[in-house]
C-alpha cells in the first residue's frame, strides 16, 4: 500500500462518523428550521424564516435568552475565580496537598444529573443540610428550588461546583509552569503577594484562561440540560428555562420540530462565533505544556 | 528571619482556606453516602444528622427494586464501553494520520474536524440528530447511543499530540527495517502510548457514563435507559420523597466513575490538559 493513500484509510472511520453524525444533523436543522413541520414529521410547509421571527417575538424564547447568558456568564466568572485562587493554593505544596487534590477532582467524575440531585437533597427544605444551617446561622428559611431569585442560584451553585475540577486542573497545570525564577524576583522587588497574583500570575496565564472560559461556556450552554431538568424543570414558571431546556421542551415535548430546529440554529450561530473568536485571538496564545 | 516568618504565616492560611474548601465541596458527596445509610425516620430527623446510627442497607434494595438499575447498569456499561473503544480506535488512527503523514487536504481536514469541538452534538442538534436515527431505524436502540459518539477531535488531538512527540528516527528505522506503516504503529508507537491511551480512556468513559440528554430522548422503553436517567427516575417514583433511597441510588450510579478517576487520576490529568493546550 502506497503511503500516500493511508493516511486517507486512517482518516475514514473519523470523518464518516463526524459527517454523517455532526455535519449532516447540522445542515438538516438549517433546513429544518425554515419548514412547518406536522408533529410527526409528515407533512412540510416551506415558512421561510418564520419561525425565527416567532422565536424573537415569542416572550419565553426572550426569557430563555436572558436567562441562559445570565446563568452562563455568572458561573463562568465564579468557575474561573475560584478555580484559579484553589489552583494557587495547591501549587503551595502545604502538607495534605495530594488529599486536597484527589478530593477537589472529585466532581469531575460525576455527571451534571447527580451533581443536580445531590444539591436537591442540600437545599431540600425540610431534610436538607444546607437549608438547616442557613437557618441556624442566617435564620433564612428558603424555598431554593420553587422560588426566584433562589432556584437560578440552585442551578448555579451545582454547576460551578461541577465544572470547577476541570478548571483547576488547567490552572494548576499552568501555575506549575510559571518560572520559579520570575516569582522569586517579584518577591524582591518587595511586591506583594496580591501584586503578584494579579499583575504577574494572573497575565501569564491569559492563554489558559482563555481556553478555560471556551470550554465552560459550552459546559455551561449545554450539559446545563441534566442540572435544569433534575432540580428545577426549568421553573418557577419559566424562570430557569434555559435555552437548551426550551430547546427540548420545543422539541419533544411540544413535538414543534420547526421552532426546535430554528433554536438549534441559533445554538449553531452562537457556537460558530464562540469557535470563531477562539481562532482569533487564540492565535496568541502561548503553550506551556 | 521577617521574610520567613511571612512565608510560615502563608503556608498556615493556605492550609486553613484548603482544609474549609475540601470540605465544603466534599459536602454532598460526604453527605450522600451518609444519608444512603439512614432510616427513613433519621433523614426525617430535625435538625438533620451528620451520621447514620447503623448501616441500614435496605435504601440499596429499594433503590434495585424501584427502578430496573441492574439494567440500566448494563445498558451503560455497553454504551461508556463501545464509546470509549470506539473514540481510541478512530483517535489513534487519525491522530496517526496526521502526526506522521503528509498529505494533500490535511489542514482543511483537520480544521473541519477542530469546528466539532465546539459543536456538541447530542445537544445543539438533537432534532435533526433525532430524525436520522429515526430514518436509521435506530430509536430504542444501543446503536442510537452509541455510534454517533465513536469519534472525536479530542481523541484525536490528543493521539496526534502525542505521537509527534515521539522521535522521527524511530520511524526511520522502523521503515529501513521493512516494517508497514501500520506495523509500525501496533508495534512501536502503541507500547509507547499506554498511559496517553489509559488517560483517554478514563475521559472517554466519563463522558459517556455521564450523558444525559441523549439517552433521554432517543430511549423510549425504561429497560434501554441508562444509569442517569435512572436517577431521575428515582427522584420521580419517590413521591415521598424518600431521600435515603434516592442518595442509594445515586451513589450506586457515581461509584464506577468516582473509583476509577481515583485509582487513575494522575495518567487522567495529564492528559486532560494535553488534550486541552495543544490543539
Amino acid at each position: 500500500m502506497s503511503r500516500k493513500i493511508i493516511p486517507y484509510i486512517l482518516l475514514i472511520p473519523t470523518f464518516l462518523i463526524i459527517i454523517i453524525f455532526i455535519y449532516w444533523p447540522a445542515v438538516y436543522s438549517f433546513k429544518l428550521s425554515f419548514y412547518r413541520i406536522s408533529p410527526f414529521g409528515n407533512r412540510m410547509i416551506f415558512v421561510g424564516i418564520r419561525n425565527f421571527k416567532n422565536l424573537f417575538h415569542d416572550p419565553d424564547y426572550i426569557t430563555a435568552l436572558k436567562i441562559t447568558a445570565i446563568y452562563v456568564s455568572v458561573s463562568v466568572a465564579l468557575t474561573i475565580f475560584a478555580s484559579f485562587f484553589i489552583a494557587l493554593l495547591l501549587n503551595m505544596k502545604v502538607p495534605g496537598t495530594p488529599v486536597y487534590k484527589a478530593l477537589l477532582f472529585i466532581p469531575y467524575a460525576i455527571s451534571p444529573a447527580i451533581s443536580g440531585t445531590l444539591w436537591s437533597f442540600l437545599l431540600n427544605p425540610v431534610v436538607g443540610h444546607v437549608n438547616y444551617f442557613m437557618s441556624k446561622f442566617f435564620g433564612l428559611r428558603v424555598e431554593w428550588l420553587t422560588t426566584k431569585p433562589y432556584a437560578l442560584y440552585a442551578i448555579i451553585i451545582a454547576s460551578v461546583w461541577k465544572v470547577m475540577p476541570f478548571d483547576i486542573i488547567f490552572y494548576l497545570a499552568g501555575v506549575q509552569n510559571v518560572p520559579d525564577d520570575l516569582l522569586e524576583a517579584s518577591t524582591l522587588d518587595g511586591a506583594s503577594t496580591w501584586t503578584r497574583i494579579w499583575k504577574i500570575i494572573f497575565p501569564l496565564l491569559s492563554p489558559i484562561t482563555f481556553y478555560l472560559v471556551i470550554m465552560n461556556i459550552i459546559s455551561f450552554m449545554f450539559s446545563s440540560f441534566a442540572i435544569v431538568d433534575v432540580m428545577t424543570r426549568g421553573g418557577p414558571g419559566n424562570y430557569t428555562t434555559t435555552m437548551i431546556y426550551k430547546l427540548y421542551l420545543d422539541a419533544f415535548a411540544f413535538q414543534k420540530t420547526g421552532i426546535a430546529s430554528a433554536e438549534s440554529v441559533i445554538l449553531f450561530i452562537i457556537m460558530t462565533i464562540v469557535t470563531i473568536a477562539y481562532f482569533y485571538f487564540g492565535e496568541r496564545r502561548v503553550h506551556y505544556q | 528571619m521577617r521574610r520567613s516568618t511571612r512565608r510560615k504565616i502563608n503556608v498556615i492560611l493556605a492550609e486553613i482556606a484548603l482544609i474549609l474548601i475540601t470540605m465544603v465541596a466534599s459536602m454532598p458527596l460526604f453527605l450522600a453516602v451518609s444519608i444512603s445509610f439512614q432510616t427513613p425516620k433519621e433523614v426525617f430527623s430535625y435538625p438533620p444528622k451528620l451520621f447514620p446510627k447503623s448501616l441500614y442497607l435496605h435504601n440499596y434494595a429499594s433503590a434495585f427494586d424501584l427502578v430496573p438499575l441492574a439494567r440500566l447498569i448494563l445498558n451503560s456499561t455497553i454504551m461508556a464501553v463501545a464509546i470509549t473503544l470506539g473514540k481510541l480506535v478512530t483517535g489513534l488512527l487519525s491522530g496517526y494520520a496526521y502526526a506522521n503523514f503528509e498529505f494533500k487536504g490535511k489542514n482543511i481536514s483537520f480544521a473541519t474536524l477542530f469546528a466539532t469541538l465546539f459543536l456538541p452534538a447530542e445537544t445543539v442538534m438533537i432534532v435533526p440528530l433525532f430524525l436520522i436515527m429515526r430514518k436509521f431505524g435506530w430509536v430504542n436502540t444501543y446503536w442510537a447511543l452509541t455510534v454517533p459518539f465513536m469519534a472525536s477531535a479530542t481523541n484525536t488531538f490528543l493521539f496526534r499530540q502525542h505521537f509527534k512527540s515521539i522521535p522521527k528516527e524511530l520511524e526511520d528505522a522502523a521503515r529501513i527495517d521493512g516494517a508497514t506503516p501500520m506495523q509500525f504503529l501496533i508495534k512501536i508507537l502503541l507500547p509507547l502510548s499506554k498511559s496517553m491511551i489509559g488517560g483517554a480512556a478514563i475521559i472517554n468513559f466519563v463522558y459517556a457514563w455521564n450523558m444525559y440528554l441523549w439517552p433521554l430522548i432517543v430511549t423510549m422503553e425504561d429497560n434501554m435507559k441508562t444509569v442517569q436517567i435512572g436517577v431521575k427516575m428515582l427522584i420521580d417514583a419517590e413521591a415521598v420523597n424518600n431521600w435515603g433511597v434516592i442518595m442509594a441510588g445515586t451513589i450506586v450510579v457515581l461509584i464506577p466513575t468516582v473509583v476509577m478517576f481515583l485509582v487513575l487520576q494522575n495518567m487522567f490529568v495529564k492528559s486532560l490538559v494535553r488534550s486541552g493546550m495543544k490543539g
